[in-house]
């Protein structure tokens, strides 16, 4: 039996009902009310654990309390244990009184009654960060914020959860990442319940997440994982009028092929076959550059699990997270940049080795330049060569799981970005390309 | 209490309890005998026949036998062979025929893209006579001109059907008779100096994946087009790929969706001005036989499959049979040895220097050949039109059918009717249900039936491909949609039964990821040893 986590951002989804852009911050919150939003993260959380429990899966369930997670476990008739947690210090989570409801057992056997009453105290104050303040949506509710989601996250955590499922959005997958860090070794799953959806660590509809859950309690161990992306639209950009993404991060989630693989934003399969096949025919790339065979080629990799497994593919160990420069060789690479920033890009690219830009769509949305990897900027790609230096790199079934929409492009320049678009040749395995259409 | 048990069946089962099927289903129970592999049956020593030793006399004048075997032709180690009694394998293999469902067991239309079509007896009887079965290949042309004759002759109607100059029967299948034209391919460019130049193959997404495992297996980069928003190729996909580099299209019409593409022949023009050739992959022609053909379309090569189109069986991947049509250009690279005629004799010719090499020993699947032909012959020329013509009314009507289902779609080209089989999506039952496709399918088997999603990955969500051919009744396709409506009302009102099955069949669940890497997959004894036994050096 595995110990499995549930955390809910209450009032995630609340302005997509109503039209609005999000559900961060209590102003938006408050209009989202206003305008008769109701929260419905909640009943999609209990949707995810009606699955878990239909598939007769053998695992003890923790909540967060109240409506941070235990509400929404008793609705589900799915019986849990109630981890307190330390009142965050804007809202005095009063929601603990819940935490007296204490039943583990076999999850057919008991039902946890739904909470009694909805407790009134501890009206929140916004947070110092502008993070998003949650409540119930009722009159009366307890509002809840950031903080709340991320002393949750660390308390299930500490209970010893071996997956930790959340339902929000994509503020709520951040505040997940802000709790445990980009090296965390807990898997997590996000119940998709928000209104920005450009995180990658959701899957496809809250079913699904209780029906990966329910694999990971049965195979636990044998399920591996994959590292998927946190992103978030950029507030700031977007009030300039962009709709930008950036990407803070990777998340390790449960990858179950061949139940997961054909959704549409389940998908991104890193067969090792289909991955090494891809960076012999990128090296091979590089290296007729004209004057590789001199200096040695450049190979600038973007951000994302693709371009990281291609790398190690290569004999390079990056990160997911930032764009990274490599020199390959014949069984390894060498890394002469991680993590670099748009000055350090444009020195290397400069410093007179031929170079090849090699990018992977990122998040569900088939980005490949302007989200998540603005560091590779309109001068780096110019420097390199342009759009002819510009490698598309993905998994058949990665691209499968676009559904048939367009790969985008935003660098910011739009004569770039002309070049850019069309149809363009993705290398999806050794000697195996995808003609795909490149739109802004 | 159910019709079951008062008929003396099986006992109902947990699901029964639940969901009582529509009487109108069929009472369906598989043998499930929990049969180990012959390999673990194996006890050492246990012979099904033990020769009696010769006489001592017999003995004595014959010798060492062995030794007169060359060194080289004598195994250092016995094959690893089970040991077992004659009995005990007979068993074994009834056993496993029980648990199987054979095409002639069910209502095989879930097999989309396979043209399950029904293999008619009749024709395994003259495949039966010993001038056929008792025929040996390296026997002289004088004494096989029947067999040789039936071979020219079926090559004649596959021109006709095809309109292409040559036809080699020698392939095994139709992906062995795909790799047969790309090698021709090959071998053409060869001969015109441009094999450097011309190393890139062009395939589409919904085309049978056969087309790209073959074009790389020769050493073909392969460009593949995705379909557009009517699940088409996309021809401004084409328009970028095809170029100096470009070989050949390799292509079926219409694709695993069932939908034709109406401008084939742009397609075939675009790669020709390219100077690439253009292979049809016509395994998909059950519903376009008689109706249109290869050449009007400016092919350059095509195939058939005889066990798909030509009602030959399936036989589970091979011997199949395949057929490569060519035009006169191509001509001089088919397979050898073509069969020829002079007006007196039928012979086999095997000088043709130009010759991509044999395919397959001797002359292909020859009993397949002659099912094929008498296939054929027994139709005729219209009667292959209205099998064709069957086969897409049936699928339209099944596709009529299936629409009523709750929760299935039919992705793409939404106002065109479909040409012999249908590839459907249960996209929204799944986000209705959480049911996903497959768990349809296994549930389907508890109703004695099943059927197949799709190829990977899976552009079409939740799919499901059925081909419904021309041997099936009206009652044999309302029984199909009649289980699928059924275990679609499950999903919705019960999703659990749906989710658990199958219930009331053989083999309950294949984890089908250790499929899925060839670090785990395990097709043989020895490899299973090794990889899932753990067993080194096995
Ligand atoms: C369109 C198409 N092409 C090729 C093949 C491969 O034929 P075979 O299975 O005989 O190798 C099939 C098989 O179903 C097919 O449907």
């Amino acid at each position: 039996m595995i110990r499995v986590g549930l955390v809910v951002n209450p009032v995630a989804g609340l302005g997509g009902r109503v039209g609005l852009q999000g559900s961060d911050g209590e102003a938006v919150q408050q209009r989202a009310r206003e305008l008769g939003a109701r929260p419905r993260a909640g009943t999609r959380a209990r949707a995810a654990l009606s699955e878990l429990a239909a598939r007769g899966a053998d695992v003890e369930l923790l909540a967060a309390p109240g409506v941070l997670g235990a509400r929404w476990a008793a609705g589900a008739g799915w019986p849990h244990r109630v981890v307190p947690v330390a009142p965050s210090s804007e809202t005095g989570s009063a929601e603990c009184a819940d935490s007296a409801v204490l039943r583990p057992g076999s999850p057919r056997l008991g039902v946890v009654p739904p909470a009694r009453r909805a407790p009134g105290s501890g009206v929140g104050t916004r947070a110092p960060d502008a993070g998003h303040v949650h409540d119930a949506g009722r009159p009366g509710a307890p509002r809840t914020t950031a903080a709340d989601t991320v002393a949750a996250v660390r308390a299930l955590r500490d209970a010893g959860v071996r997956l930790l499922l959340f339902a929000g959005g994509d503020g709520t997958a951040r505040d997940v990442y802000d709790a445990l860090g980009g090296d965390t070794e807990l898997t997590v799953l996000g119940i998709p319940t928000g209104v920005k959806m450009h995180s990658a660590v959701f899957s496809v509809n809250p079913r699904a997440a209780g029906e990966v859950a329910a694999v990971y309690g049965r195979e636990e161990g044998g399920v591996p994982t994959r590292r998927a992306e946190v992103m978030d639209r950029d507030e700031a950009a977007l009030r300039q009028g962009r709709v930008t993404a950036r990407l803070y991060g990777w998340l390790p989630v449960p990858f179950v092929p061949a139940r997961l693989q054909q959704r549409k934003t389940g998908g991104t399969v890193l067969s090792p076959d289909a991955v090494g096949g891809i960076a012999r025919e990128v090296r091979e790339a590089a290296q007729r550059l004209p004057g590789a065979g001199s200096r040695g080629p450049l190979l600038v990799l973007g951000p994302g699990t693709t371009t990281q497994a291609l790398a190690a593919a290569l004999g390079a160990e990056v990160g997911p997270t930032g764009v990274s420069a490599l020199v390959p060789g014949g069984g390894t690479a060498e890394v002469v940049a991680r993590n670099a920033g748009g000055d350090a890009l444009l020195d290397l690219v400069r410093a007179g080795r031929p170079a090849l830009v090699a990018l992977s769509p990122v998040g569900g949305q088939g980005f490949l330049l302007g989200r998540g990897n603005q560091q590779l900027g309109p001068e780096v790609i110019r420097a390199a060569g342009g759009a002819a230096r510009v490698l598309v790199v993905c998994t058949e079934s990665k691209l499968a799981a676009l559904g048939g929409r367009p790969l985008l492009v935003d660098s910011g320049d739009d004569a770039l970005d002309a070049e850019l678009t069309g149809y363009r040749p993705v290398i999806t395995g050794r000697g195996a390309l995808t003609m795909y259409r490149v739109t802004i | 209490m159910s019709d079951a048990r008062r008929q003396g069946a099986a006992e109902p089962t947990r699901e029964d309890a639940r969901v009582a099927p529509k009487p109108a289903l069929r009472r369906f129970h598989q043998a499930r005998w929990d049969e180990k592999l012959i390999f673990e049956l194996s006890t050492p020593g246990q012979r099904g026949i033990e020769v009696p030793a010769p006489e001592p006399e017999v003995a004595a004048a014959v010798g060492d036998v062995a030794a007169a075997l060359p060194d080289a032709l004598r195994r250092g180690t016995p094959p690893a062979l089970p040991e077992l009694g004659q009995q005990q394998v007979l068993r074994h293999y009834l056993r496993l025929s029980q648990e199987n469902l054979g095409a002639d067991l069910n209502v095989d239309v879930g097999q989309g893209t396979c043209t399950m079509k029904y293999s008619p007896k009749v024709n395994d009887s003259f495949v039966r006579d010993p001038r056929v079965a008792e025929a040996h290949p390296l026997q002289d042309a004088s004494t096989v001109q029947g067999l040789l004759e039936i071979m020219y002759r079926l090559e004649g109607l596959l021109r006709e059907v095809s309109g292409m100059d040559r036809v080699s029967l020698q392939p095994a299948a139709g992906s062995s008779a795909i790799w047969t034209n790309v090698a021709m391919i090959r071998a053409y460019f060869a001969a015109r100096g441009e094999a450097e130049q011309r190393d890139t193959v062009i395939t589409s997404s919904f085309s049978h994946p056969s087309n790209a495992a073959c074009a790389k297996t020769a050493g073909y980069r392969v460009i593949t087009l995705p379909p557009d928003a009517d699940g088409y190729p996309d021809i401004e996909a084409l328009r970028a790929a095809a170029g100096p580099r470009t070989a050949a299209l390799l292509i079926t019409n219409p694709e695993d969706t069932g939908i034709y593409n109406p401008r084939i022949e742009e397609f075939v023009r675009l790669v020709h001005e390219a100077g690439g050739l253009c292979a049809y992959d016509q395994a998909n022609a059950n519903g376009i036989l008689g109706i249109t053909r290869a050449r009007e379309a400016g092919f350059d090569l095509c195939h058939f499959n005889l066990h798909k189109t030509f009602s030959t069986p399936h036989a589970c991947g091979g011997p199949a049979a395949g057929a490569c049509g060519v035009t006169e250009e191509l001509a001089p690279y088919l397979p050898r040895p073509t069969v020829e005629f002079d007006g007196e004799r039928y012979r086999l010719e095997h000088d043709r220097p130009d010759s991509v090499g044999s395919v397959r020993p001797f002359y292909g699947v020859v009993p397949n050949l002659v099912r094929a032909y008498a296939w054929i012959m027994s139709l005729g020329a219209e009667g292959l039109r209205e099998a064709a013509e069957v086969a897409v009314l049936n699928n339209n009507y099944l596709l009529s059918r299936i629409r009523e289902i709750p929760g299935v779609s039919v992705p793409y080209a939404q106002s065109r009717p479909r040409v012999e089989q249908v590839r459907y999506s249960w996209e929204r039952l799944h986000a209705d249900t959480g049911v996903h496709s497959e768990e349809i399918g296994l549930r389907a088997a508890d109703f004695g039936t099943h059927y197949w999603t799709s190829h990977h990955p899976y552009t079409v969500p939740e799919p499901m491909t059925l081909e419904p051919t021309e041997s099936y009744s009206r009652a044999d396709l309302d029984e199909y949609a009649a289980i699928l409506a059924e275990v679609a009302r499950e999903a919705y009102e019960d999703p659990d039964v749906v989710r658990t099955a199958p219930h009331r069949s053989t083999v309950h669940r294949a984890r089908e990821d250790t499929l899925e890497s060839a670090a785990t997959w395990a097709v043989t004894w020895r490899a299973y040893r090794r990889k899932v036994l753990g067993e080194d050096g096995a």
